[in-house]
């Protein structure tokens, strides 16, 4: 699955990421921001599990649910492009 | 480097309280002004306005009448005014002094001052109880509202609207009612404080953003910046803003400022609906907004290019501004000695 980040979303290596278009902002973690900047960079949800699996002691199952969890709030927030 | 010319312009709305008036905002943009070397003339109309004691803000300040005074008691004590100041430009920032500018604006120009301000027809036409007309007229969505002068009239109004619904007053004020009870409370509340009309007005679902823009008077739109308010005072009033970057409230202010051939500032108060996306216009503000200055920190200074543009100087518009530039206000005591409130108090001016 492919899900999109909006183009003019800003994220700061420290966490806080900055909607301009309402001018909303939020703070996440590292791992937010890798998972945030593979969104911009049109990564799918697959590739994006994978990464994770590689660099952290995960499963897949719940790597899969945690990132399903982590794109709702995405959504919720107005970041997706719909 | 360009030499500076000398200007000397009146400001109003110098009441920096907590729901404050723009003079002060807009005297800061005329301050920090690369084009003039600016003399500001503060106009109160109360001895308390905090504006009066600000010596960093204000060269001298003059006591106005009230507009309720009358044409002819603005009218005279703006010729005493002008004989010892030789004001070039006034910049008027209350809704309720508006149509009193408008009136005198001939006269003020016979005595020399000049002002870009909205024409009667543009004033009354954006009024609140006017709004439906002016959304059909312009093809802007507006929220459906009806306007009523006694309480008599709001049981059979409100039957055709869903609850919750918006009570606001012709000037200021604006209050969410979920039931026929608090929305008659509302009525007397505003009508206690601003008059009638009432305005009864459809709850818009969704995120409210301000524009703050400015037009020429022939249809140009000079600037406009986006905000969304991110503090607000237990009066509803913005402490707290960012600027931001959606291109429909730019796209907003330009159809208004062109089709109305708008002179002045504004400030369009929106509202984008959660269900839809789309763009309602809730007012229209015929006057910089309190937080003007902001629009200076994103690299836009409309109080300096409304003075441009009243005293025929070449202005072009600009379009680019910062995005994500923040307003936080503060509070802050000053200590004055007791003889400027004195000399306002029985002289009328400091």
């Amino acid at each position: 699955m492919l899900m999109k980040l909006k183009k003019n979303i800003a994220i700061s290596e420290s966490g806080f990421v900055f909607n301009p278009e309402i001018g909303t902002s939020f703070t996440t973690n590292s791992l937010g921001v890798a998972i945030l900047k593979q969104l911009k960079s049109k990564t799918s949800s697959e590739e994006i599990i994978e990464s994770i699996i590689k660099n952290y002691e995960i499963d897949a199952t719940t790597c899969e649910k945690d990132l399903g969890d982590f794109l709702r709030i995405l959504d919720q927030f107005n970041l997706i492009d719909s | 480097m360009l030499k500076k010319k000398n200007i000397t312009i009146a400001v109003t709305a110098l009441n920096a309280i907590d729901s404050p008036g723009p003079g002060i905002a807009v005297i800061r943009g005329l301050r920090e002004s690369e084009f003039y070397n600016v003399k500001i003339i503060g106009l109160a109309y109360e001895i308390l306005e905090p504006g009066i004691y600000m010596d960093d803000m204000v060269d001298k300040v003059y006591q106005i009448p009230f507009p309720s005074s009358g044409f002819d008691a603005m009218l005279e004590r703006f010729r005493y005014i002008q004989e010892k100041e030789n004001i070039d430009v006034v910049i008027p920032n209350f809704d309720a002094e508006l149509m009193t500018f408008i009136k005198l604006k001939p006269y003020f120009n016979k005595m020399g001052i000049q002002l870009l301000i909205p024409t009667k027809e543009q004033f009354e036409e954006r009024l609140k109880g006017s709004l439906n007309e002016f959304g059909e007229k312009h093809g802007i969505k507006v929220p459906k509202s009806e306007t009523i002068y006694q309480i008599d009239e709001l049981e059979e109004v409100l039957k055709e609207f869903e609850y919750p619904v918006v009570i606001k007053g012709k000037f200021y004020d604006a209050y969410i009612a979920t039931s026929f009870e608090q929305a008659r409370e509302f009525y007397f509340k505003v009508s206690a404080k601003w008059g009638t009309p009432i305005i009864i007005q459809e709850f818009i679902n969704g995120n409210e953003f301000n524009v703050t823009a400015l037009g020429d008077g022939k249809g140009t739109m000079m600037g406009a910046v986006p905000m969304r308010k991110t503090f607000l005072t237990d009066k509803g009033k913005a402490w707290a803003g960012i600027s931001i970057d959606d291109p429909k409230l730019i796209e907003m202010a330009n159809t208004i400022i062109t089709k109305t051939n708008w002179g002045g500032g504004l400030e369009l108060e929106l509202m984008k609906e959660d269900k839809t996306g789309d763009l309602y216009l809730l007012e229209i503000n015929p006057r910089f907004p309190a937080w003007i200055y902001l629009a200076n920190g994103c690299g836009q200074n409309h109080p300096e290019m409304l003075v441009k543009l009243a005293m025929n100087e070449k202005v072009k518009p600009l379009i680019k501004y910062d995005i994500g530039k923040m307003f936080i206000r503060y509070s802050y005591d000053m200590v004055c000695d007791l003889d400027k409130y004195e000399k306002i108090s029985i002289h009328g001016e400091v």
